[in-house]
Protein backbone atom coordinates (compact mmCIF):
# COMPACT_ATOMS: atom_id res chain seq x y z
CA UNK A 1 0.00 0.00 0.00
CA UNK A 2 1.20 3.48 -0.76
CA UNK A 3 2.02 5.84 2.05
CA UNK A 4 1.33 9.07 0.18
CA UNK A 5 -2.13 10.38 -0.58
CA UNK A 6 -3.70 9.25 -3.81
CA UNK A 7 -3.38 11.57 -6.78
CA UNK A 8 -6.11 10.78 -9.33
CA UNK A 9 -4.31 12.57 -12.16
CA UNK A 10 -1.40 10.13 -12.18
CA UNK A 11 -3.57 7.11 -12.93
CA UNK A 12 -3.42 5.37 -16.30
CA UNK A 13 -6.02 3.56 -18.37
CA UNK A 14 -4.95 0.07 -19.52
CA UNK A 15 -4.33 -0.31 -23.26
CA UNK A 16 -6.74 -2.24 -25.51
CA UNK A 17 -9.68 -2.05 -23.11
CA UNK A 18 -8.04 -4.46 -20.69
CA UNK A 19 -7.30 -7.19 -23.26
CA UNK A 20 -4.44 -9.33 -21.97
CA UNK A 21 -2.91 -12.78 -22.10
CA UNK A 22 -3.09 -13.45 -18.35
CA UNK A 23 -6.89 -13.68 -18.55
CA UNK A 24 -6.67 -15.99 -21.58
CA UNK A 25 -4.14 -18.19 -19.76
CA UNK A 26 -6.23 -18.45 -16.59
CA UNK A 27 -9.45 -19.06 -18.54
CA UNK A 28 -7.80 -21.76 -20.64
CA UNK A 29 -6.39 -23.47 -17.55
CA UNK A 30 -9.79 -23.21 -15.95
CA UNK A 31 -11.51 -24.97 -18.84
CA UNK A 32 -8.85 -27.63 -19.28
CA UNK A 33 -8.97 -28.72 -15.64
CA UNK A 34 -12.72 -29.15 -15.80
CA UNK A 35 -13.01 -32.92 -16.06
CA UNK A 36 -16.42 -32.76 -17.71
CA UNK A 37 -15.10 -30.44 -20.44
CA UNK A 38 -12.18 -32.76 -21.14
CA UNK A 39 -14.32 -35.88 -21.32
CA UNK A 40 -17.15 -34.49 -23.41
CA UNK A 41 -15.26 -32.21 -25.73
CA UNK A 42 -11.94 -34.00 -26.23
CA UNK A 43 -12.11 -37.69 -25.30
CA UNK A 44 -15.68 -38.43 -26.34
CA UNK A 45 -15.39 -37.16 -29.95
CA UNK A 46 -12.11 -39.04 -30.37
CA UNK A 47 -13.71 -42.20 -29.00
CA UNK A 48 -16.67 -41.72 -31.35
CA UNK A 49 -14.23 -41.46 -34.23
CA UNK A 50 -12.57 -44.75 -33.27
CA UNK A 51 -16.03 -46.35 -32.97
CA UNK A 52 -17.48 -45.11 -36.26
CA UNK A 53 -14.30 -44.60 -38.29
CA UNK A 54 -13.29 -48.26 -38.38
CA UNK A 55 -16.21 -49.76 -40.29
CA UNK A 56 -15.60 -52.18 -43.17
CA UNK A 57 -16.07 -49.38 -45.68
CA UNK A 58 -13.42 -47.07 -44.16
CA UNK A 59 -11.30 -46.92 -47.27
CA UNK A 60 -14.07 -46.32 -49.80
CA UNK A 61 -13.54 -43.14 -51.77
CA UNK A 62 -15.33 -39.92 -50.81
CA UNK A 63 -14.50 -36.92 -53.00
CA UNK A 64 -10.85 -36.10 -52.41
CA UNK A 65 -10.33 -38.70 -49.69
CA UNK A 66 -11.91 -41.72 -47.98
CA UNK A 67 -14.76 -42.57 -45.60
CA UNK A 68 -12.46 -42.50 -42.55
CA UNK A 69 -11.49 -38.88 -43.37
CA UNK A 70 -15.17 -38.01 -43.74
CA UNK A 71 -16.03 -39.44 -40.32
CA UNK A 72 -12.98 -37.80 -38.73
CA UNK A 73 -14.07 -34.37 -40.01
CA UNK A 74 -17.59 -34.97 -38.70
CA UNK A 75 -16.39 -35.96 -35.24
CA UNK A 76 -14.06 -32.97 -35.09
CA UNK A 77 -17.06 -30.75 -35.80
CA UNK A 78 -19.02 -32.42 -33.02
CA UNK A 79 -16.20 -31.91 -30.51
CA UNK A 80 -15.60 -28.31 -31.52
CA UNK A 81 -19.34 -27.54 -31.43
CA UNK A 82 -19.51 -28.88 -27.87
CA UNK A 83 -16.57 -26.76 -26.67
CA UNK A 84 -18.04 -23.66 -28.30
CA UNK A 85 -21.46 -24.33 -26.77
CA UNK A 86 -19.85 -24.85 -23.36
CA UNK A 87 -17.99 -21.56 -23.74
CA UNK A 88 -21.19 -19.78 -24.72
CA UNK A 89 -23.12 -21.21 -21.78
CA UNK A 90 -20.37 -19.91 -19.51
CA UNK A 91 -21.11 -16.30 -20.47
CA UNK A 92 -24.64 -16.65 -19.13
CA UNK A 93 -23.44 -18.49 -16.03
CA UNK A 94 -20.86 -15.81 -15.21
CA UNK A 95 -23.55 -13.19 -15.49
CA UNK A 96 -25.79 -15.12 -13.12
CA UNK A 97 -22.93 -15.46 -10.63
CA UNK A 98 -22.33 -11.71 -10.59
CA UNK A 99 -18.87 -12.12 -12.12
CA UNK A 100 -19.80 -9.92 -15.09
CA UNK A 101 -20.82 -7.21 -12.63
CA UNK A 102 -17.51 -7.64 -10.80
CA UNK A 103 -15.70 -7.21 -14.12
CA UNK A 104 -17.68 -4.02 -14.76
CA UNK A 105 -15.89 -2.57 -11.73
CA UNK A 106 -12.58 -3.01 -13.53
CA UNK A 107 -11.30 -1.20 -16.64
CA UNK A 108 -12.26 -4.23 -18.77
CA UNK A 109 -14.40 -3.13 -21.71
CA UNK A 110 -17.51 -5.37 -22.10
CA UNK A 111 -16.82 -5.77 -25.84
CA UNK A 112 -13.29 -6.93 -25.00
CA UNK A 113 -14.76 -9.44 -22.55
CA UNK A 114 -16.91 -10.97 -25.33
CA UNK A 115 -13.91 -10.84 -27.70
CA UNK A 116 -11.73 -12.74 -25.19
CA UNK A 117 -14.51 -15.30 -24.67
CA UNK A 118 -14.85 -15.78 -28.43
CA UNK A 119 -11.07 -16.14 -28.80
CA UNK A 120 -11.10 -18.71 -26.04
CA UNK A 121 -13.91 -20.63 -27.73
CA UNK A 122 -11.86 -20.64 -30.95
CA UNK A 123 -8.71 -21.84 -29.17
CA UNK A 124 -10.59 -24.64 -27.43
CA UNK A 125 -12.44 -25.47 -30.65
CA UNK A 126 -9.07 -25.75 -32.36
CA UNK A 127 -7.84 -28.03 -29.56
CA UNK A 128 -10.94 -30.23 -29.96
CA UNK A 129 -10.48 -30.40 -33.75
CA UNK A 130 -6.77 -31.13 -33.35
CA UNK A 131 -7.50 -33.92 -30.84
CA UNK A 132 -9.76 -35.79 -33.27
CA UNK A 133 -7.34 -35.19 -36.13
CA UNK A 134 -4.39 -36.49 -34.10
CA UNK A 135 -6.53 -39.52 -33.24
CA UNK A 136 -7.05 -39.95 -36.97
CA UNK A 137 -3.33 -39.68 -37.74
CA UNK A 138 -2.49 -42.15 -34.98
CA UNK A 139 -5.08 -44.59 -36.27
CA UNK A 140 -3.75 -44.10 -39.80
CA UNK A 141 -6.94 -44.76 -41.76
CA UNK A 142 -8.15 -41.29 -42.82
CA UNK A 143 -6.66 -40.14 -46.07
CA UNK A 144 -7.01 -36.81 -47.89
CA UNK A 145 -4.63 -34.26 -49.38
CA UNK A 146 -2.97 -32.00 -46.80
CA UNK A 147 -4.64 -28.83 -48.11
CA UNK A 148 -8.07 -30.47 -47.86
CA UNK A 149 -7.21 -31.57 -44.33
CA UNK A 150 -6.36 -27.98 -43.36
CA UNK A 151 -9.35 -26.47 -45.19
CA UNK A 152 -11.73 -28.85 -43.42
CA UNK A 153 -10.22 -27.95 -40.05
CA UNK A 154 -10.48 -24.20 -40.62
CA UNK A 155 -14.07 -24.41 -41.93
CA UNK A 156 -15.04 -26.55 -38.94
CA UNK A 157 -13.60 -23.94 -36.60
CA UNK A 158 -15.58 -21.15 -38.28
CA UNK A 159 -18.77 -23.25 -38.14
CA UNK A 160 -18.45 -23.75 -34.38
CA UNK A 161 -19.42 -20.09 -33.87
CA UNK A 162 -23.00 -21.20 -34.58
CA UNK A 163 -22.85 -23.32 -31.44
CA UNK A 164 -21.18 -20.62 -29.36
CA UNK A 165 -24.33 -18.57 -30.00
CA UNK A 166 -26.49 -21.60 -29.16
CA UNK A 167 -24.53 -21.99 -25.93
CA UNK A 168 -25.23 -18.39 -24.87
CA UNK A 169 -28.92 -18.86 -25.72
CA UNK A 170 -29.30 -22.11 -23.78
CA UNK A 171 -27.18 -20.71 -20.95
CA UNK A 172 -29.75 -17.98 -20.45
CA UNK A 173 -32.72 -20.34 -20.83
CA UNK A 174 -31.40 -22.87 -18.31
CA UNK A 175 -30.21 -21.13 -15.18
CA UNK A 176 -27.26 -22.32 -13.15
CA UNK A 177 -24.73 -24.92 -14.12
CA UNK A 178 -27.19 -27.27 -15.81
CA UNK A 179 -26.86 -25.83 -19.28
CA UNK A 180 -24.19 -28.38 -20.25
CA UNK A 181 -26.42 -31.23 -19.08
CA UNK A 182 -28.81 -30.16 -21.82
CA UNK A 183 -26.25 -29.09 -24.41
CA UNK A 184 -24.24 -32.34 -24.18
CA UNK A 185 -26.99 -34.85 -24.98
CA UNK A 186 -28.79 -32.22 -27.09
CA UNK A 187 -25.84 -31.76 -29.42
CA UNK A 188 -25.37 -35.54 -29.62
CA UNK A 189 -29.00 -35.89 -30.68
CA UNK A 190 -28.65 -33.07 -33.22
CA UNK A 191 -25.51 -34.76 -34.54
CA UNK A 192 -27.43 -38.00 -35.13
CA UNK A 193 -30.22 -36.03 -36.77
CA UNK A 194 -27.85 -33.83 -38.71
CA UNK A 195 -25.96 -36.50 -40.63
CA UNK A 196 -22.84 -36.14 -38.47
CA UNK A 197 -22.51 -39.46 -36.64
CA UNK A 198 -24.17 -41.88 -39.04
CA UNK A 199 -24.60 -41.23 -42.76
CA UNK A 200 -28.27 -40.95 -43.68
CA UNK A 201 -29.44 -42.19 -47.08
CA UNK A 202 -29.98 -39.25 -49.36
CA UNK A 203 -33.63 -38.59 -50.37
CA UNK A 204 -34.94 -40.81 -47.58
CA UNK A 205 -37.63 -39.35 -45.35
CA UNK A 206 -35.05 -39.16 -42.57
CA UNK A 207 -32.69 -37.22 -44.78
CA UNK A 208 -35.35 -34.59 -45.53
CA UNK A 209 -35.96 -34.13 -41.83
CA UNK A 210 -32.19 -33.99 -41.21
CA UNK A 211 -31.68 -31.21 -43.71
CA UNK A 212 -33.70 -28.88 -41.50
CA UNK A 213 -31.76 -29.55 -38.28
CA UNK A 214 -28.96 -27.23 -37.05
CA UNK A 215 -26.03 -29.66 -37.41
CA UNK A 216 -26.78 -30.52 -41.00
CA UNK A 217 -25.65 -27.28 -42.67
CA UNK A 218 -22.42 -26.78 -40.78
CA UNK A 219 -21.52 -30.46 -41.26
CA UNK A 220 -21.92 -30.17 -45.04
CA UNK A 221 -19.84 -26.97 -45.05
CA UNK A 222 -17.08 -28.47 -42.85
CA UNK A 223 -16.77 -31.50 -45.19
CA UNK A 224 -17.12 -29.55 -48.43
CA UNK A 225 -13.38 -29.43 -49.23
CA UNK A 226 -13.35 -33.23 -48.92
CA UNK A 227 -16.66 -34.07 -50.64
CA UNK A 228 -16.27 -31.34 -53.30
CA UNK A 229 -20.00 -30.86 -52.89
CA UNK A 230 -21.83 -28.03 -51.16
CA UNK A 231 -25.59 -27.87 -51.73
CA UNK A 232 -27.15 -24.37 -51.46
CA UNK A 233 -29.66 -25.51 -48.84
CA UNK A 234 -26.80 -26.57 -46.55
CA UNK A 235 -25.39 -23.04 -46.61
CA UNK A 236 -28.91 -21.63 -46.10
CA UNK A 237 -29.40 -24.02 -43.17
CA UNK A 238 -26.20 -22.85 -41.47
CA UNK A 239 -26.94 -19.15 -42.01
CA UNK A 240 -30.54 -19.42 -40.80
CA UNK A 241 -29.65 -21.40 -37.66
CA UNK A 242 -26.80 -19.03 -36.86
CA UNK A 243 -29.25 -16.11 -37.16
CA UNK A 244 -31.82 -17.93 -34.99
CA UNK A 245 -29.28 -18.66 -32.23
CA UNK A 246 -27.79 -15.16 -32.26
CA UNK A 247 -31.28 -13.63 -32.17
CA UNK A 248 -32.26 -15.97 -29.33
CA UNK A 249 -29.12 -15.12 -27.35
CA UNK A 250 -29.62 -11.39 -27.92
CA UNK A 251 -33.28 -11.68 -26.94
CA UNK A 252 -32.51 -13.46 -23.67
CA UNK A 253 -29.64 -11.07 -22.90
CA UNK A 254 -31.89 -8.04 -23.34
CA UNK A 255 -34.57 -9.67 -21.18
CA UNK A 256 -32.03 -10.17 -18.47
CA UNK A 257 -32.63 -6.95 -16.56
CA UNK A 258 -30.66 -7.99 -13.50
CA UNK A 259 -28.10 -5.41 -12.46
CA UNK A 260 -25.34 -5.98 -15.01
CA UNK B 1 -33.61 18.62 9.52
CA UNK B 2 -30.16 20.04 9.22
CA UNK B 3 -28.09 19.83 6.11
CA UNK B 4 -24.53 20.01 7.17
CA UNK B 5 -21.38 19.93 5.08
CA UNK B 6 -18.11 18.94 6.72
CA UNK B 7 -15.44 21.56 6.31
CA UNK B 8 -12.45 20.08 4.63
CA UNK B 9 -9.10 20.65 6.35
CA UNK B 10 -7.31 23.70 4.98
CA UNK B 11 -4.47 22.99 2.60
CA UNK B 12 -6.31 20.35 0.61
CA UNK B 13 -9.34 22.55 0.04
CA UNK B 14 -8.51 22.90 -3.64
CA UNK B 15 -8.72 19.14 -4.20
CA UNK B 16 -11.53 17.71 -6.29
CA UNK B 17 -14.55 16.13 -4.62
CA UNK B 18 -14.33 12.36 -4.37
CA UNK B 19 -18.01 12.14 -5.24
CA UNK B 20 -20.09 14.93 -6.74
CA UNK B 21 -23.77 14.39 -7.40
CA UNK B 22 -25.79 17.28 -8.80
CA UNK B 23 -29.60 17.06 -9.01
CA UNK B 24 -29.37 13.39 -9.80
CA UNK B 25 -32.56 11.46 -10.51
CA UNK B 26 -33.09 7.91 -11.67
CA UNK B 27 -36.37 6.46 -12.88
CA UNK B 28 -37.15 2.85 -13.69
CA UNK B 29 -40.24 3.27 -15.82
CA UNK B 30 -42.84 4.82 -13.51
CA UNK B 31 -40.73 4.13 -10.45
CA UNK B 32 -38.72 7.08 -9.14
CA UNK B 33 -35.86 5.42 -7.30
CA UNK B 34 -33.77 8.57 -6.90
CA UNK B 35 -35.64 11.87 -6.77
CA UNK B 36 -32.97 14.55 -6.86
CA UNK B 37 -29.80 14.08 -4.85
CA UNK B 38 -27.09 16.70 -4.36
CA UNK B 39 -24.05 15.41 -2.56
CA UNK B 40 -20.39 16.36 -2.32
CA UNK B 41 -17.98 14.07 -0.51
CA UNK B 42 -14.40 15.20 0.09
CA UNK B 43 -11.30 12.98 -0.19
CA UNK B 44 -10.55 11.06 2.99
CA UNK B 45 -14.07 11.19 4.40
CA UNK B 46 -15.72 8.06 5.71
CA UNK B 47 -19.38 8.46 4.91
CA UNK B 48 -22.27 6.22 5.86
CA UNK B 49 -25.09 6.02 3.43
CA UNK B 50 -27.94 5.21 5.74
CA UNK B 51 -31.47 4.30 4.86
CA UNK B 52 -34.04 1.56 4.91
CA UNK B 53 -34.24 -1.04 2.15
CA UNK B 54 -35.68 0.53 -0.98
CA UNK B 55 -34.55 4.04 -0.06
CA UNK B 56 -32.42 4.33 -3.19
CA UNK B 57 -29.01 3.55 -1.66
CA UNK B 58 -28.12 0.80 -4.10
CA UNK B 59 -29.41 2.74 -7.10
CA UNK B 60 -27.26 5.72 -6.11
CA UNK B 61 -24.21 3.49 -5.67
CA UNK B 62 -24.82 2.01 -9.12
CA UNK B 63 -24.87 5.54 -10.54
CA UNK B 64 -21.58 6.41 -8.82
CA UNK B 65 -20.05 3.22 -10.22
CA UNK B 66 -21.30 4.01 -13.72
CA UNK B 67 -23.27 0.74 -13.79
CA UNK B 68 -26.31 2.77 -14.76
CA UNK B 69 -26.91 6.24 -16.13
CA UNK B 70 -28.87 8.92 -14.28
CA UNK B 71 -32.21 9.93 -15.80
CA UNK B 72 -31.15 13.53 -15.19
CA UNK B 73 -28.39 15.32 -13.34
CA UNK B 74 -24.65 14.92 -13.17
CA UNK B 75 -22.40 12.32 -11.55
CA UNK B 76 -18.70 13.00 -11.12
CA UNK B 77 -16.11 10.85 -9.38
CA UNK B 78 -12.72 12.44 -8.57
CA UNK B 79 -13.25 14.85 -11.42
CA UNK B 80 -14.03 12.13 -13.93
CA UNK B 81 -17.13 10.52 -15.40
CA UNK B 82 -17.74 7.31 -13.39
CA UNK B 83 -16.61 4.93 -16.16
CA UNK B 84 -13.42 6.95 -16.71
CA UNK B 85 -12.64 6.83 -13.01
CA UNK B 86 -13.15 3.05 -13.05
CA UNK B 87 -10.91 2.68 -16.10
CA UNK B 88 -8.15 4.39 -14.11
CA UNK B 89 -8.59 2.05 -11.14
CA UNK B 90 -9.71 4.96 -8.96
CA UNK B 91 -12.93 3.39 -7.75
CA UNK B 92 -13.55 -0.02 -6.24
CA UNK B 93 -16.57 -1.59 -4.66
CA UNK B 94 -17.16 -4.58 -2.45
CA UNK B 95 -20.55 -6.21 -2.71
CA UNK B 96 -22.08 -8.52 -0.17
CA UNK B 97 -22.52 -11.65 -2.24
CA UNK B 98 -21.60 -13.15 -5.59
CA UNK B 99 -19.02 -11.73 -7.93
CA UNK B 100 -16.67 -14.70 -7.67
CA UNK B 101 -15.97 -17.73 -9.85
CA UNK B 102 -16.03 -20.91 -7.76
CA UNK B 103 -13.67 -22.89 -9.99
CA UNK B 104 -10.81 -20.37 -9.87
CA UNK B 105 -8.29 -20.42 -7.05
CA UNK B 106 -7.93 -17.43 -4.74
CA UNK B 107 -4.63 -16.45 -6.37
CA UNK B 108 -6.01 -16.86 -9.91
CA UNK B 109 -8.95 -14.62 -9.03
CA UNK B 110 -6.61 -11.87 -7.83
CA UNK B 111 -4.24 -12.34 -10.81
CA UNK B 112 -7.17 -12.24 -13.24
CA UNK B 113 -8.47 -9.01 -11.71
CA UNK B 114 -5.00 -7.46 -11.50
CA UNK B 115 -4.35 -8.12 -15.19
CA UNK B 116 -7.25 -5.86 -16.16
CA UNK B 117 -5.74 -2.70 -14.61
CA UNK B 118 -2.91 -0.54 -15.91
CA UNK B 119 -1.18 -0.47 -12.52
CA UNK B 120 -1.78 -2.54 -9.41
CA UNK B 121 -0.10 -3.52 -6.20
CA UNK B 122 1.88 -6.77 -6.49
CA UNK B 123 -0.49 -9.74 -6.19
CA UNK B 124 1.59 -11.33 -3.41
CA UNK B 125 1.43 -8.14 -1.31
CA UNK B 126 -2.31 -7.86 -1.72
CA UNK B 127 -2.83 -11.50 -0.72
CA UNK B 128 -0.63 -10.95 2.32
CA UNK B 129 -2.37 -7.72 3.31
CA UNK B 130 -5.79 -9.41 3.10
CA UNK B 131 -4.51 -12.36 5.11
CA UNK B 132 -5.28 -14.94 2.43
CA UNK B 133 -1.77 -16.02 1.40
CA UNK B 134 -2.33 -19.32 3.20
CA UNK B 135 -5.37 -20.17 1.08
CA UNK B 136 -4.07 -18.73 -2.20
CA UNK B 137 -4.18 -22.10 -3.97
CA UNK B 138 -7.62 -23.05 -2.67
CA UNK B 139 -10.59 -23.01 -5.02
CA UNK B 140 -12.89 -20.08 -4.27
CA UNK B 141 -15.86 -22.48 -4.01
CA UNK B 142 -14.13 -24.22 -1.09
CA UNK B 143 -13.56 -20.99 0.86
CA UNK B 144 -15.77 -19.96 3.78
CA UNK B 145 -17.96 -16.88 3.58
CA UNK B 146 -15.45 -14.87 5.60
CA UNK B 147 -12.56 -15.95 3.37
CA UNK B 148 -14.54 -15.01 0.27
CA UNK B 149 -15.24 -11.60 1.79
CA UNK B 150 -11.51 -11.10 2.43
CA UNK B 151 -10.87 -12.09 -1.19
CA UNK B 152 -13.38 -9.46 -2.37
CA UNK B 153 -11.50 -6.86 -0.34
CA UNK B 154 -8.18 -7.98 -1.80
CA UNK B 155 -9.64 -7.54 -5.30
CA UNK B 156 -11.04 -4.12 -4.40
CA UNK B 157 -7.74 -2.85 -2.98
CA UNK B 158 -5.60 -4.14 -5.89
CA UNK B 159 -5.68 -0.88 -7.80
CA UNK B 160 -5.16 1.25 -4.65
CA UNK B 161 -8.48 3.02 -5.25
CA UNK B 162 -9.09 6.60 -4.15
CA UNK B 163 -12.73 5.79 -3.54
CA UNK B 164 -14.06 2.60 -2.00
CA UNK B 165 -17.77 1.79 -2.00
CA UNK B 166 -19.01 -0.86 0.41
CA UNK B 167 -22.46 -2.40 0.41
CA UNK B 168 -23.43 -3.54 3.92
CA UNK B 169 -19.76 -4.41 4.55
CA UNK B 170 -19.92 -6.09 7.94
CA UNK B 171 -23.02 -8.23 7.50
CA UNK B 172 -22.29 -11.58 9.09
CA UNK B 173 -19.12 -10.42 10.86
CA UNK B 174 -18.72 -10.89 14.60
CA UNK B 175 -17.89 -7.97 16.90
CA UNK B 176 -14.14 -8.64 16.76
CA UNK B 177 -14.15 -8.97 12.95
CA UNK B 178 -16.14 -5.76 12.68
CA UNK B 179 -13.64 -3.85 14.83
CA UNK B 180 -10.63 -5.16 12.89
CA UNK B 181 -12.34 -4.37 9.62
CA UNK B 182 -13.07 -0.77 10.55
CA UNK B 183 -9.63 -0.15 11.98
CA UNK B 184 -8.16 -1.23 8.61
CA UNK B 185 -10.59 1.04 6.78
CA UNK B 186 -9.64 3.97 9.05
CA UNK B 187 -5.94 3.49 8.33
CA UNK B 188 -6.65 3.60 4.60
CA UNK B 189 -8.81 6.70 4.97
CA UNK B 190 -5.94 8.43 6.73
CA UNK B 191 -3.99 8.11 3.46
CA UNK B 192 -6.69 9.97 1.59
CA UNK B 193 -8.93 7.09 0.57
CA UNK B 194 -12.59 8.03 0.61
CA UNK B 195 -15.00 5.41 1.87
CA UNK B 196 -18.74 5.40 1.30
CA UNK B 197 -20.60 2.54 2.89
CA UNK B 198 -24.25 1.65 2.67
CA UNK B 199 -25.89 0.36 5.79
CA UNK B 200 -29.25 0.25 7.44
CA UNK B 201 -27.82 0.19 10.97
CA UNK B 202 -27.69 3.63 12.56
CA UNK B 203 -25.41 2.27 15.28
CA UNK B 204 -22.77 1.19 12.79
CA UNK B 205 -23.04 4.43 10.85
CA UNK B 206 -22.66 6.45 14.05
CA UNK B 207 -19.74 4.43 15.32
CA UNK B 208 -17.57 4.34 12.22
CA UNK B 209 -18.49 7.18 9.88
CA UNK B 210 -17.30 10.80 9.97
CA UNK B 211 -20.51 11.78 8.34
CA UNK B 212 -23.93 10.24 7.91
CA UNK B 213 -26.08 10.82 4.87
CA UNK B 214 -29.61 9.68 5.59
CA UNK B 215 -31.61 8.76 2.53
CA UNK B 216 -35.27 7.93 2.26
CA UNK B 217 -37.56 7.55 -0.72
CA UNK B 218 -34.82 8.63 -3.10
CA UNK B 219 -33.96 11.88 -1.29
CA UNK B 220 -31.41 12.97 1.29
CA UNK B 221 -33.35 13.71 4.47
CA UNK B 222 -30.42 14.39 6.78
CA UNK B 223 -26.71 14.93 6.29
CA UNK B 224 -24.37 15.57 9.19
CA UNK B 225 -21.87 14.23 11.66
CA UNK B 226 -22.73 11.17 13.70
CA UNK B 227 -23.43 13.21 16.82
CA UNK B 228 -25.70 15.59 14.93
CA UNK B 229 -27.78 12.82 13.47
CA UNK B 230 -27.75 11.06 16.82
CA UNK B 231 -28.96 14.22 18.53
CA UNK B 232 -31.82 14.31 16.09
CA UNK B 233 -32.49 10.70 16.79
CA UNK B 234 -32.01 10.94 20.56
CA UNK B 235 -34.15 12.96 22.95
CA UNK B 236 -37.78 12.47 23.91
CA UNK B 237 -41.15 13.44 22.67
CA UNK B 238 -43.70 15.47 24.60
CA UNK B 239 -47.25 14.89 23.57
CA UNK B 240 -50.10 17.07 24.80
CA UNK B 241 -53.58 18.22 23.90
CA UNK B 242 -53.43 21.93 23.11
CA UNK B 243 -55.95 23.40 20.66
CA UNK B 244 -54.57 26.34 18.68
CA UNK B 245 -51.00 25.92 19.86
CA UNK B 246 -48.59 28.80 19.29
CA UNK B 247 -46.00 26.76 17.37
CA UNK B 248 -43.61 29.67 16.92
CA UNK B 249 -43.29 30.21 20.62
CA UNK B 250 -42.94 26.53 21.48
CA UNK B 251 -40.33 26.14 18.74
CA UNK B 252 -38.19 28.78 20.42
CA UNK B 253 -37.84 26.79 23.64
CA UNK B 254 -34.15 25.78 23.92
CA UNK B 255 -33.52 22.17 22.91
CA UNK B 256 -36.55 21.72 20.67
CA UNK B 257 -35.65 19.77 17.51
CA UNK B 258 -39.03 19.22 15.99
CA UNK B 259 -42.65 20.06 16.34
CA UNK B 260 -45.71 18.51 14.85
CA UNK B 261 -49.38 19.42 15.13
CA UNK B 262 -52.00 16.71 14.59
CA UNK B 263 -55.39 18.27 15.07
CA UNK B 264 -55.63 19.29 18.72
CA UNK B 265 -52.58 17.22 19.61
CA UNK B 266 -49.12 18.68 19.65
CA UNK B 267 -45.93 16.59 19.50
CA UNK B 268 -42.69 18.27 20.49
CA UNK B 269 -39.39 16.49 20.01
CA UNK B 270 -36.65 17.85 22.23
CA UNK B 271 -33.46 17.04 24.07
CA UNK B 272 -34.71 18.89 27.17
CA UNK B 273 -38.28 17.70 27.49
CA UNK B 274 -38.56 18.93 31.08
CA UNK B 275 -38.30 22.52 29.89
CA UNK B 276 -40.96 21.87 27.27
CA UNK B 277 -43.26 20.26 29.82
CA UNK B 278 -42.77 23.10 32.27
CA UNK B 279 -43.54 25.65 29.61
CA UNK B 280 -46.63 23.84 28.33
CA UNK B 281 -48.11 23.32 31.81
CA UNK B 282 -47.38 26.78 33.14
CA UNK B 283 -47.66 29.08 30.12
CA UNK B 284 -50.37 27.36 28.07
CA UNK B 285 -53.57 25.44 28.61
CA UNK B 286 -52.03 22.13 27.61
CA UNK B 287 -53.43 18.95 29.19
CA UNK B 288 -53.06 15.15 28.94
CA UNK B 289 -49.30 15.61 28.83
CA UNK B 290 -47.13 12.53 28.07
CA UNK B 291 -43.37 12.23 27.74
CA UNK B 292 -41.97 9.27 25.82
CA UNK B 293 -38.41 8.24 25.09
CA UNK B 294 -37.60 6.73 21.74
CA UNK B 295 -34.81 4.40 20.78
CA UNK B 296 -32.26 5.21 18.15
CA UNK B 297 -33.69 2.78 15.63
CA UNK B 298 -37.19 4.06 16.26
CA UNK B 299 -36.06 7.64 15.88
CA UNK B 300 -34.36 6.73 12.65
CA UNK B 301 -37.54 5.13 11.39
CA UNK B 302 -39.45 8.26 12.33
CA UNK B 303 -36.97 10.46 10.48
CA UNK B 304 -37.21 8.41 7.32
CA UNK B 305 -40.84 7.42 7.74
CA UNK B 306 -42.12 11.00 8.17
CA UNK B 307 -40.59 11.92 4.91
CA UNK B 308 -41.97 8.94 3.06
CA UNK B 309 -45.47 9.74 4.32
CA UNK B 310 -45.26 13.27 2.97
CA UNK B 311 -44.46 12.11 -0.57
CA UNK B 312 -46.15 9.56 -2.76
CA UNK B 313 -44.23 6.40 -2.08
CA UNK B 314 -44.85 4.35 -5.19
CA UNK B 315 -41.25 3.17 -5.38
CA UNK B 316 -41.39 1.48 -2.01
CA UNK B 317 -43.26 -1.42 -3.51
CA UNK B 318 -40.73 -2.07 -6.21
CA UNK B 319 -37.31 -1.35 -4.90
Amino acid sequence: MTTTTIDPTTRRVPPMGGFNLTVLRIELKRMLRNRRTIIFTLLFPAAMFFAFGSGDDWNEAVGEGNVAAYIMTSMALYGAALTAAAGGAMVALERALGWSRQLRLTPLNPAVYILMKALLALVLGAVAIATVNVAGIVQGKPSMPLHVWIECGVLTLVCTMVFAALGVFVGYLVPGENAMQILGPGLALLSFLGNVFIPIDEDSMMWHVASFTPMFGVAEISRAPLTQDLPWYAVLNAVVWFAVFVAGAAWRMSKDTARV
Amino acid sequence: MTTHQLEHPAGTAQSIAAIGLRSVTKDFGDVHAVRGIDLAIQPGEIVAFLGPNGAGKTTTIDLILGLSQPTSGDVEVLGFRPREAIARGLVSAVMQTGGLLKDLTVRETVEYTASLFADTQPVADVLEHAGITGIADRKVGKCSGGEQQRLRFAMALLSDPALLLLDEPTTGMDVEGRRAFWSAIRQDAAKGRTVLFATHYLEEADQYADRIVLISSGRIVADGSGSEVKAMAAGRTVRATLPGADTDRIGRIPGVDGLEVRGDTILVHARDTDAVARFLLTETGARDLEIAARGIEEAFLTLTGDHAASTDDTERTNR
